[in-house]
């Protein structure tokens, strides 16, 4: 069997991860091609159905990153993502399935490092814990 | 008032204006020189509503920078981050590009110069050519040498510059051309069909009336074969770095691979020679430091290394990193790339091995051994020249030029000539680097303005477009336009099958893949393809909208679409460059982003933007030399100031200083600009502040300063300087015998100071392990009392113990003054601790002598670097949603082209609070944020973005989680005519587009306008609802 390779939902804010992915790239910092960015203004866009419908459809992780505590351009927003993300988390896990593979960080618009490391982490994260269980391609 | 005349349109987009509505204009100003620093320059201008005139002697705009392979120290794509200004510039409906034009007359004074202006034959008709190439391809004249490529390849005798020329039109060579030549041929003229080709054409004058200029004409490459010892245009493989930067690039000569002239194969081994025409006495040589070289050689030898496993080695006497973040780009290079560094190490001469072409690279090792090493290739780090004809230029526009021959500028007004009314920006007055250049420009034209700007005043109107076309109920006929960014994403993505795959995708009725997708040639196509295919919605796959979604969105409205009709896929910054060695996963990866990008963009729908109001006013943050030069220059223009300082008087830093500038007391200027400051009815000074908060957004900020009212103003500016380093070092504070320079220059100052056995110890504070950073001003600032001491008494022992000694550009005069005069410079290792000092001795390991030295002292002077006060800024940071570089500055919105921006709107950041810099580059950078700040204060309204939060009121039962979950208050809910029900109201003014709301709304009524629930969930069921790649 070929090596298990996640897809991995990664939502990125405009104005700090997505800016940080790109700086990863202007960088040429190397990682896993595992994950596809959805762009949103701010993580607090980022609703939880949204996630739950990712996993639902077969999604191994998702990613949410969002700006540095208290840099966030809409002042906020990445606080209210926190608390939704803490409350997704625990409803996933009511449900069974493992909260890991849902990961919030914060990636600053200077931190393509950051970005990489990440995404590396999460990868072998996801590797580790196998495919989807509520949807698995191999079934 | 005069009337514009009809001139000749400088690109497609161009034609489709009138000026202004074909109404009178005031005056307007010019800009001489196309390059960075002149499109900047223009761009301020016309963004406050001034018309320019940009002046070009080239065929196309771009200059140096054009020809750029990456920008240091971010590693950007020279071409990626230009384009966008100089597709900008020439869409901009307030500036007249006049390409391959030259000025030959300025007559009158300041606000009503008669500029005449002598436009060179081109032998083609910029009107009429479209830059299709076809008279190109049947030119028989073959190899010209291709100046835009320094030669190393050619062209045809009709051509146009480079692929992202602008405008994009041909041009013949009078010298090689058959038919100028000699009459014969005629090909081209037969082969155009638009009959654009006119043999006739003779240079033709025109006469511009102006207010104001600014001369922003760059640089020259230093001629390498002057340097006859080190064998350029005899040697094969003897390359200067410009060429070596045009074979980097993908579009160049040799389509980015590094090849050696003598057999085309890769080089094992390279050297780069450190200041090849610059820091010399020699014949043709230049005193100057060039101030770019370091930088650019070690950013040359990083991608190179990217690229291919080749040893590379630079040779230095100083690595001059002084910039921003620089040092740690230096350390990067050495660290992660494995650059060879040879300090001390100034290259004698280079020898060829006549059978192998090998090259012998002969310099003197650390301690003065001569020493040899064999190399297959040498790049030659070539310095800066004035441009050429740079005295003809003088004379006609009647400006003075300094001893170096660059425009002769004033410490104290460095953006002003000799001339009243003409300024200056970029490297035409100093070999600088573009961060810099940009911001002086934007400072320029906050100079030039002020002549422009009186009561008479008409600003020039808004841009128009064609009319939108109404796309509702129509089924998505999308076009895809997939980009290869020279071979940025080709090299990595199979675009070709990329396009193929796109174009069998549902409601794609076009896909093509283009060479650059943002050169104009292609914006241009992508507007006439909207007409053509009908086309409702557009995709481009390419770089980060974050940079170029303005620039297509353009385009798309130029084709009469909603620029929200509009989407982009990201398939190089966060993929060709990510996963560069899995080139068949980043296909598959680009597919999938692709068909997301698709899929959003079939569920998007056209937007209206909204206005937001101005508060013609902006607020001044820091009432030192910067904010107060910020300050007059928004007064000047006639808009009122407020200028906060927390001490009890103005000044800042600068307040400290004991020292002449071009022979004038700093401390009498100072007290003249804090006169000025205070004389102007335009700037309430308020002193003693403090700052409670800045609540707000661009146009609209409340300035709370404790126990004062609020103030609204439209822009903020933060020039709150940093701090000097308040050593622990050597015992300072309890030994008198240990003094910071500032302190010596007072004791000089007030001829207190009778030190006979003096050291100066450098980097007292900066390039350590807490604080990596290089402080900029010290070494200057240690040379110059340095100085001062042995003039006075020429039997002192003055020893500077140093790293490197960084005085770039024109204060390479004091290293060179200073070793004159018998100034003793001894240099440490880097990496040893700072030299030890016992109250009586300083002693350090000399790098010359290879053992310890020890110095007898009376006087130890610290040069202390600046510390940025991280506490105090993050405090403002806060209040403004800005962030803080690693270093503790301000982070601004881009290190290259936006240097005093912030990605939030209308804050923005001059002075050593964006980094540590000198006085008159504070001035210049607060002129630019001058200038800057003015582009948001001298408009009536600001247009909001569109993409904000909207109410389903058959959904919205009127809970109110949304309105507690809003930062900016622009939700109300409102009881409706019945007075029981309840409904959310979005006022679209004030809201900022998180989206918050949306995800908090738990019946699903609101939604995020261009981030719609639907459209999010089509983006994740692309991706998920198909197996990589499609």
């Amino acid at each position: 069997m070929a090596e298990f390779e996640p897809k991995i939902v990664a939502f990125c804010c405009n104005w700090c991860s997505y800016a940080g992915a790109d700086g990863a790239g202007v960088a040429r910092m190397q990682m896993p091609t595992n994950f596809r960015i959805i762009r949103t203004m701010c993580s607090a866009r980022v609703d939880p159905e949204h996630v739950l419908r990712a996993f639902s459809k077969g999604a191994d992780g998702v990613l949410v990153l969002g700006c540095h505590p208290a840099d966030c351009h809409y002042i906020g927003g990445n606080y209210r993502a926190r608390r939704r993300i803490a409350l997704l988390r625990m409803v996933l896990e009511q449900y069974g399935f493992d909260p890991k593979r849902m990961k919030l960080e914060w990636v600053s618009a200077s931190e393509g490092e950051k970005f990489q490391k990440t995404v590396i982490e999460f990868v072998d994260t996801i590797k580790a814990l196998g495919p989807n269980p509520v949807c698995s391609k191999e079934a | 008032m005069v009337k514009i005349p009809k001139l000749v349109p400088t690109s497609q987009f161009q034609t489709i204006y009138v000026i202004n509505g074909g109404k009178d204009l005031t005056k307007s100003a010019l800009v001489i020189g196309g390059g960075i620093a002149g499109i900047q320059a223009s761009l301020d201008l016309a963004d406050r509503d001034i018309h320019v005139y940009l002046v070009e002697k080239e065929p196309t705009t771009g200059g140096k920078m054009a020809r750029l392979d990456k920008t240091f120290p971010t590693n950007d794509c020279s071409a990626c981050i230009l384009s966008p200004k100089m597709a900008d510039c020439a869409g901009h409906p307030n500036i007249t590009t006049m390409t391959f034009s030259e000025v030959v007359k300025v007559d009158g004074k300041e606000g009503d110069f008669k500029v005449t202006v002598k436009k060179k034959a081109r032998y083609v008709d910029p009107d009429e050519c479209t830059g299709c190439g076809d008279c190109i391809v049947k030119c028989p004249v073959k190899n010209v040498p291709d100046q835009f490529e320094y030669g190393l390849s050619t062209r045809k005798a009709i051509y146009i510059p480079h692929a992202q020329a602008v405008p994009r039109v041909a041009i013949i060579d009078p010298d090689n051309c058959r038919m100028l030549t000699k009459g014969k041929c005629g090909i081209c003229e037969k082969t155009c069909q638009k009959g654009a080709i006119n043999y006739k054409d003779t240079d033709k004058e025109v006469v511009l009336d102006v207010g104001s200029i600014i001369v922003s004409a760059g640089f020259d490459v230093w001629d390498a074969s002057i340097a006859t010892e080190y064998g350029y245009g005899r040697y094969a493989n003897v390359v200067t770095a410009m060429e070596f930067e045009r074979m980097m690039g993908a579009s160049g000569p040799t389509h980015g691979h590094i090849q050696m002239r003598s057999s085309g194969e890769t080089p094992k081994k390279i050297a780069f020679v450190q200041c090849c025409g610059s820091r010399s006495e020699k014949d043709g040589w230049k005193k100057y430091c060039s101030s770019v070289c370091c930088m650019y050689a070690v950013k040359q030898a990083m991608i190179v290394k990217e690229h291919a496993d080749i040893d590379e080695q630079i040779f230095f006497m100083d690595i001059r990193s002084f910039g921003k973040e620089f040092e740690d780009y230096i350390h990067r290079g050495e660290r992660d790339y494995n650059i060879g560094m040879h300090r001390s190490s100034r290259v004698s001469h280079i020898e060829e091995d006549q059978e192998t072409k090998k090259l012998l690279v002969n310099y003197s090792g650390p301690n003065g051994d001569p020493l040899t090493e064999e190399f297959d290739m040498v790049v030659l780090s070539v310095g800066l020249n004035p441009p050429a004809g740079v005295s003809e230029m003088a004379e006609v526009l009647g400006i003075e030029l300094n001893e170096y021959g660059y425009c002769k500028t004033n410490v104290l007004n460095p953006l002003a000539t000799s001339r009243p009314g003409v300024f200056v920006s970029g490297a035409f007055s100093a070999p600088k680097d573009i961060p810099t250049t940009v911001a002086e420009s934007s400072g320029a034209s906050a100079k030039a303005g002020a002549h422009i700007v009186d009561k008479n005043f008409v600003p020039a109107a808004p841009k128009e477009f064609p009319k939108e076309t109404d796309v509702s109920g129509q089924e998505p006929r999308i076009g895809v336009w997939v980009c290869s960014c020279g071979i940025n994403i080709s090299a990595t993505i199979d675009v070709k099958s990329l396009t193929e795959y796109v174009s069998t995708l549902p409601g794609v009725v076009f896909a093509k893949n283009s060479m650059y997708a943002c050169a104009q040639d292609t914006l241009k196509e992508i507007s006439e393809t909207i007409r053509e295919q009908n086309l409702n919605r557009v995709v481009v796959a390419s770089c980060t909208p974050r940079t170029h979604e303005p620039l297509f969105r353009m385009a798309c409205r130029e084709g009469g679409l909603n620029k929200y009709l509009f989407n982009m896929a990201n398939i190089r910054d966060q993929c060709s460059w990510i996963h560069m060695h899995e080139p068949e996963k980043a296909t598959l990866k680009a597919k999938d982003l692709v068909r997301m990008a698709i899929a959003k963009a079939a569920l998007l729908e056209p937007l209206q933007e909204s206005t937001l109001p101005v508060t013609n006013a902006a607020a001044v943050i820091g009432g030192g030399i910067t904010g107060m030069t910020a300050a007059l220059d928004i007064a000047a223009q006639g808009f009122p100031v407020h200028l906060v300082e927390r001490e009890a008087q103005l000044g800042g830093n600068v307040l400290k200083f004991r020292h002449k500038e071009d022979g004038i007391e700093v401390q009498d200027f100072l007290k003249e600009m804090i006169a000025k400051v205070n004389a102007n009815d335009l700037i309430t000074v308020h002193l003693n502040s403090e700052i409670e908060d800045i609540p707000g957004f661009v146009g609209s900020f409340k300035l709370k300063l404790k126990g004062k009212d609020e103030i609204p103003v439209g822009a903020v500016i933060l020039a709150v300087g940093a701090s000097q380093y308040k050593p622990t070092e050597y015992n300072y504070g309890k030994d008198d015998k240990v003094m910071t320079i500032l302190e010596l220059e007072a004791k000089i100052a007030e001829n207190g100071f009778k030190g006979k056995n003096v050291a100066f110890i450098q980097c007292v504070g900066s390039r350590n392990d807490k604080v990596p950073y290089c402080s900029r001003v010290c070494c200057a600032g240690a040379l110059r009392n340095a100085i001062k001491i042995k003039m006075a008494d020429p039997t002192a022992n003055v020893t500077v113990f140093h790293k490197d000694i960084r005085t770039y550009a024109f204060r390479e005069e004091l290293y060179r003054k200073a070793s004159e005069v018998g100034v003793i410079f001894l240099r440490y290792n880097e990496t040893d601790p700072l030299p030890a000092y016992d109250g009586k001795t300083v002693k350090a390991i000399d790098c010359i002598l290879g053992s310890e030295v020890s110095v007898p002292v009376d006087t130890v002077v610290l040069s202390t670097g600046l510390t940025p006060d991280r506490e105090e800024k993050e405090a403002i940071a806060q209040m403004l949603k800005i962030p803080i570089s690693k270093d503790g500055f301000y982070f601004e919105a881009h290190q290259k082209l936006r240097p005093v921006d912030f990605a939030t709107e209308g804050v923005f950041v001059a002075g050593s609070a964006h980094w540590p810099k000198f006085m008159d580059e504070c001035m210049a950078q607060g002129s630019g944020t001058a200038s800057r700040a003015l582009t948001v204060i001298s408009k009536n309204a600001l247009s909001s973005e569109g993409i904000v939060a909207t109410v389903n009121e058959t959904y919205c039962d009127g809970c109110g989680v949304c309105e507690g979950c809003c930062e900016y208050n622009a939700i109300e809910i409102v009881t409706l005519e019945n007075g029981v029900s309840k409904k959310s109201v979005v006022n679209a003014g004030l809201c900022k587009g998180c989206g918050s709301c949306v995800a908090a709304c738990p019946s699903g009524a609101m939604e995020q306008k261009g981030f719609k629930s639907n459209q999010i969930q089509a983006e994740l069921d692309a991706f998920l609802d198909f197996p990589v790649g499609g």
